[in-house]
């Protein structure tokens, strides 16, 4: 039994192998963090942008997003990035791992942004567009001013959990050799010989995420009074 | 337009690795045949203990639950597959596929069934233990049926992140559609099979969004 958790411990949690791998995992840290705040920022700009644009309800645009929005939300990420990585290539598109991983990762949040988006502008009680209008505001001001503050107040919560699974997904660029988090622990574990670094890395992503959830969980009660 | 035509959607390439995609999409189906249950059953789990309202267990249960959804599935998955062989324990990529989607399923699952449990109203507790029910026939059959329902969209939609999900076994060379498609193409050189595995999953994940979409708005009419 003792002879067994040395074991575990000399695999997994390696003093000396830890403190060797860490700078490379650090690195890919950064990686992760950048990626994952680029993301956000687009995903949700470009969701926001698509429902306002829906607000407006052009028939041949609406058709447009909602295919754009079920396609991917139906799509895996995974299948998302590789495409944009292995075959866009053949149209003399070539992107870079980075590229790749962002914009498909931005492409399938703004998806689902747009979507809890809309869903919270069609609960804003009718009254409040007639409301504004009456009052001399014009179409774009009444949505702007009016009511996408409240549509955006009401969707935080599911807004919140759909950002923290679609960030979770940077770990998916390791497929194109990106160098985040997962593809520096795992060239680490197979340089040492040894799966610490695999440990370092999954400690980053609690150490990155847990903090998100916990404060997502907060939010949640946070907005629920609105209800 | 041919040109783009006879890269990304080439028929004669698309024939000849069709067989072995097809083999790809059977193993793919295998796995969620396996995956969604596994994950349904432990999510199910999860919440019947969290119902018992023993603090500690349910502490636990918080930082279980927290634990593996701040967890890439991903990076689980090669913890699970790339670091146990390490302390002698040899997984084959299926079982390790297995192992992660039961962590992390269950998780996402059993947080659902919790609001699906506190969804049904006390009285309905109370009149199933007065009529003579014992607390395991009450959650059976009284509670557990209006909780699925009133979370039934919520569980679909789970179980489409799921099956999205077992795209990620392709990293653990298990030969699941994608892993076929990329290996298709890097033997003929040419993206028709990616595409052709992005048509197909659309073709089995399109519906569910659809029906989705017509529970959110249902609900939302209903508010």
């Amino acid at each position: 039994m003792d002879n067994g958790l040395e074991r575990l411990v000399f695999a997994f949690f390696n003093a000396e192998i830890a403190a060797e791998w860490a700078p490379k995992i650090l690195e890919g840290v950064w990686v992760t963090i950048l990626v994952s705040l680029a993301v956000v920022a687009t995903g949700l700009a470009l969701g926001l942008a698509l429902a306002a644009l829906r607000a407006y309800r052009f028939r041949a645009v609406n058709a447009a997003i909602v295919a754009f929005v079920d396609i991917l939300r139906a799509l895996p990420p995974l299948v998302v990035i590789i495409i944009l990585f292995f075959a866009f290539p053949y149209l003399d598109l070539p992107m870079s791992a980075f590229t790749a991983t962002w914009l498909s990762l931005s492409l399938v949040l703004a998806a689902f942004a747009e979507e809890i988006w809309w869903a919270g502008i069609l609960a804003v009680p009718r009254g409040q567009w007639e409301a504004a209008r009456s009052t001399g505001l014009g179409f774009g001001a009444t949505l702007g001013y009016v009511v996408l503050p409240q549509a955006v107040r009401m969707t935080v919560p599911p807004l919140v959990n759909r950002v923290i699974a679609v960030t979770k997904g940077t770990a998916l660029g390791s497929v194109v050799a990106l160098s985040e988090i997962v593809s520096q622990a795992s060239s680490a574990a197979s340089l040492a010989g040894n799966p610490t670094p695999l440990t370092l890395g999954a400690a980053a992503y609690l150490a990155i995420f847990v903090p998100v959830v916990v404060l997502g969980r907060w939010i949640e009660t946070r907005f629920a009074w609105k209800r | 337009m041919a040109e783009i035509l006879d890269t990304f959607f080439n028929i004669e390439i698309l024939l000849r690795v069709l067989p072995f995609m097809l083999e790809g999409l059977g193993m793919t189906l295998l796995l969620c045949a396996i995956t969604i249950p596994i994950g349904l059953a432990g999510g199910l789990a999860v919440a019947w203990v969290w119902s018992l309202k023993k603090r500690y267990v349910n502490w636990a249960l918080v930082v279980y639950v927290d634990f593996f959804r701040a967890f890439p599935p991903l990076v689980l998955l090669i913890f699970v597959y790339f670091g146990l062989p390490f302390v002698g324990l040899d997984l084959s990529p299926f079982a390790a596929v297995a192992i992660a989607f039961l962590l992390n399923a269950s998780s996402y699952y059993g947080e659902i069934f919790r609001a699906g449990i506190e969804s049904v109203p006390h009285g309905q507790w109370e009149a199933a233990r007065a009529s003579g029910l014992s607390r395991f026939q009450t959650m059976l059959y009284v509670v557990l049926p209006q909780a699925t329902r009133n979370v039934l969209p919520d569980l679909i939609g789970n179980t489409l992140e799921v099956v999205k999900l077992t795209t990620i076994a392709s990293v653990v060379a298990l030969g699941e559609l994608l892993h076929a498609a990329r290996l298709a193409q890097s033997l003929v050189y040419n993206p028709t099979p990616i595409v052709a595995a992005a048509l197909i999953y659309l073709a089995f994940l399109w519906p569910a969004v659809r029906l989705l979409r017509h529970f959110e708005h249902r609900h939302l009419v209903a508010r």
